[in-house]
């Protein structure tokens, strides 16, 4: 601090340091000891524990070194659970982004209701993933479900969707942009009302019609919320599991790097040094997309 | 859902996310609108095709899967198996939920969350209230050290933790218990860092001259901080509730007995019993009873709940 005290004061001011760093560790330990225990400590594990043969629940474990991660790499488990990720988190990004985009436009309008619909296409965002996999999951039915009725009454015969692997996948990447895309709208709304009315209406002024000023103005003022929610969609995509999980309990097509670790450990095989294998290869890429975010952040604070 | 608490509670907003997002400007109709009044007819059918159809069309798609969740769930089986589509129940009535409850545990699941979320929520904003007001107020000497690891931990998933806290928390005896589900997610990362950010725009003069009154930090902590900062506290505190209410994975793994479940875990277990494969309206009743109550929180405090969701949008 800036205040140097007197000399004669010197032995009361560290008197009170101390009782201030103890009042400290008083407030913040109990948090500080919770993350280190219970976010820190599991990423060294994970490590560690992707190094062995371990079934989950055994007392015992073999070192194999790198033969878990060899192994998913050669198994012909990493192109297909790399590419599941990849289509997965791409389609459910660019999805709620570009719906989100729509919607956040039609919100912008300024007509009445407004603030009501933006709550409603909100509301998923924060619904259980659980439930609203059910719900999605009845709506999917090929025999009972709303979607098979309404493909009925055009001459159209249901698709089984948990059945067909590839199907499967779009099933879940369609309720998961569901869920998203009014989070994307909200965050571009908020874009949207911060670009300045008066540079809107010069170029009004200077004869740029509503498409015009939206793809020259509103577009590339906009590039920051896209970066934002890039990497926040990106995040929680790669960690999506409730709604897969519930939708196809097999996995048969939506084994994304999470489920795949979460199968591995806790279904069936109990293989817990593979899954970390899995887990690392998956923290890598959420590290990766942190790493992007962070420098984002860093450039956003600079220019503030 | 009404319009009123929507409008009123985004004019009273003064929550930091919510205000930056805000331009300052009053929320007036362009003057131009009532001038060029001989288009009305032709300005009328634009605002319909281009303003109220897509808002529409959006209220739609978001809304109809949740109507049908809830209609769905007071039809009896006849009229859930069955390839004619019925919109509205012919003869209403609670039977999926008394099947639901008959078949597993439903009630406890619904104690059980309320518990978890209850106990949960609760120590987590305390917690995160503490730690904040330590890192803006007390002197301590690795204070940016310590905010700059809470920072990576909010960038840390907890999904690729699982492992390893399933290990150290079954080894403690922690399976099936409550302490088993609600500790290894007290941590609060979240929390902390957005207090952190709110209390460090508070007026230090404020409490410098509260200190020279002679007020400790506990009081300047409870009768200052957190009195003028009831906005920011409820946001951290039901972006908390609506996690703890809808979290999966770990109350998956870490309970296996039906009578410690949570409710989405309990679900899980609904469409494993023999009554539940095919049986939509009972599986739709169990959605209602998750879903329903955080809708109800969202549809009241919405301006909260997505300021904190949404936070670090608009920091430029």
């Amino acid at each position: 601090m800036s205040n140097t005290p007197p000399v004669a004061a010197q032995g009361y001011w560290t008197a009170r340091k101390r009782r201030e760093a103890l009042l400290f560790l008083a407030f913040a330990a109990p948090n500080i000891l919770l993350i280190a225990i219970f976010t820190y400590r599991p990423l060294l594990a994970n490590l560690n524990y992707s190094t062995l043969d371990w079934t989950l629940g055994a007392e015992e474990a073999t070192r194999v070194g790198f033969r878990n991660y060899a192994e998913f790499f050669t198994s012909g488990d990493a192109p297909v659970v790399l590419r599941t990720t990849a289509v997965f988190t791409l389609a459910t990004v660019g999805g709620s982004m570009l719906l989100g985009l729509l919607v956040a436009v039609a919100l912008n309008l300024k007509v009445r209701g407004a603030p009501v619909a933006r709550a409603a296409v909100f509301a998923p965002y924060v619904l259980s993933g659980v439930g609203v996999g059910l719900v999605w999951l009845f709506i999917f039915d090929p025999v009972y479900g709303a979607l098979a009725a309404l493909l009925r009454a055009i001459g159209l015969a249901s698709p089984q969707w948990i059945n067909n692997p590839d199907l499967a996948l779009l099933m879940v990447i369609i309720v998961y942009v569901w869920k998203n895309l009014g989070y994307c709208a909200v965050v571009y709304l908020a874009g949207m009302q911060a670009v300045p009315k008066d540079l809107m209406e010069a170029a009004a002024v200077d004869g740029a019609g509503p498409m015009r000023r939206f793809w020259s103005i509103t577009l590339p003022l906009l590039s920051p919320s896209s970066f934002f929610l890039l990497i926040t969609t990106l995040l929680s995509s790669l960690q999506a599991f409730d709604i897969l999980r519930i939708m196809v309990p097999s996995g048969r097509g939506v084994g994304t790097l999470i489920y795949e670790a979460y199968l591995q450990a806790f279904s069936t095989y109990n293989r817990a040094g593979y899954s970390a294998a899995i887990s690392v290869v998956l923290f890598v890429f959420l590290l990766l997309a942190t790493i992007v975010q962070i420098r984002f952040v860093e450039r956003k604070v600079h220019y503030a | 859902m009404s319009a009123s608490p929507t409008s009123t509670i985004a004019r009273r907003g003064n929550s930091p996310a919510e205000t930056s997002r805000r331009p300052a400007r009053p929320d007036h109709r362009e003057p131009e609108h009532r001038a060029q009044s001989g288009h009305r007819g032709h300005r009328l059918a634009t605002r319909i095709l281009g303003g109220y159809l897509p808002l529409l069309l959006a209220m739609l798609i978001v809304s109809l899967p949740l109507l049908w969740m809830v209609l769905s769930s007071f039809k009896s089986p006849s009229e859930i198996i069955t390839t004619t589509l019925s919109v509205w129940p012919r003869d209403p009535s609670w039977e999926n939920y008394a099947e639901a409850a008959r078949s597993v545990p439903f009630a406890r699941f619904f104690a059980n969350s309320v518990l978890v979320t209850v106990v949960g929520a609760t120590i987590k904003t305390l917690l995160s209230i503490l730690t904040a007001y330590a890192l803006v107020f007390i002197r301590f000497p690795f204070k940016n050290v310590i905010f700059i690891l809470i920072l990576v931990a909010l960038m840390v998933p907890p999904q690729v933790a699982v492992l390893p806290n399933y290990a150290l928390i079954a080894s403690l005896g922690g399976l099936n218990t409550y302490w088993g589900i609600i500790v290894p997610g007290l941590g609060t990362a979240f929390g902390t860092f957005l207090l952190r950010q709110h209390f460090s725009t508070l007026p230090k003069s404020m409490f410098e001259a509260a200190e020279i009154d002679g007020a400790g930090h506990w009081q300047r902590l409870w009768r200052m901080a957190v009195p003028i900062s009831t906005p920011s506290i409820a946001t951290v505190a039901l972006v908390t509730i609506v996690n703890e209410w809808n979290d999966y994975l770990w109350p998956l793994i870490i309970t296996d007995k039906p009578s410690m479940m949570t409710l989405p875990v309990g679900l899980t277990l609904l469409t494993n019993t023999d009554s539940g494969s095919q049986n939509w309206g009972v599986l739709m009743a169990g959605s209602v009873i998750v879903i329903l109550p955080i809708l109800i929180v969202f549809t009241f405090l919405q301006r909260y709940v997505v300021a904190g969701l949404t936070q670090g949008s608009v920091t430029g």
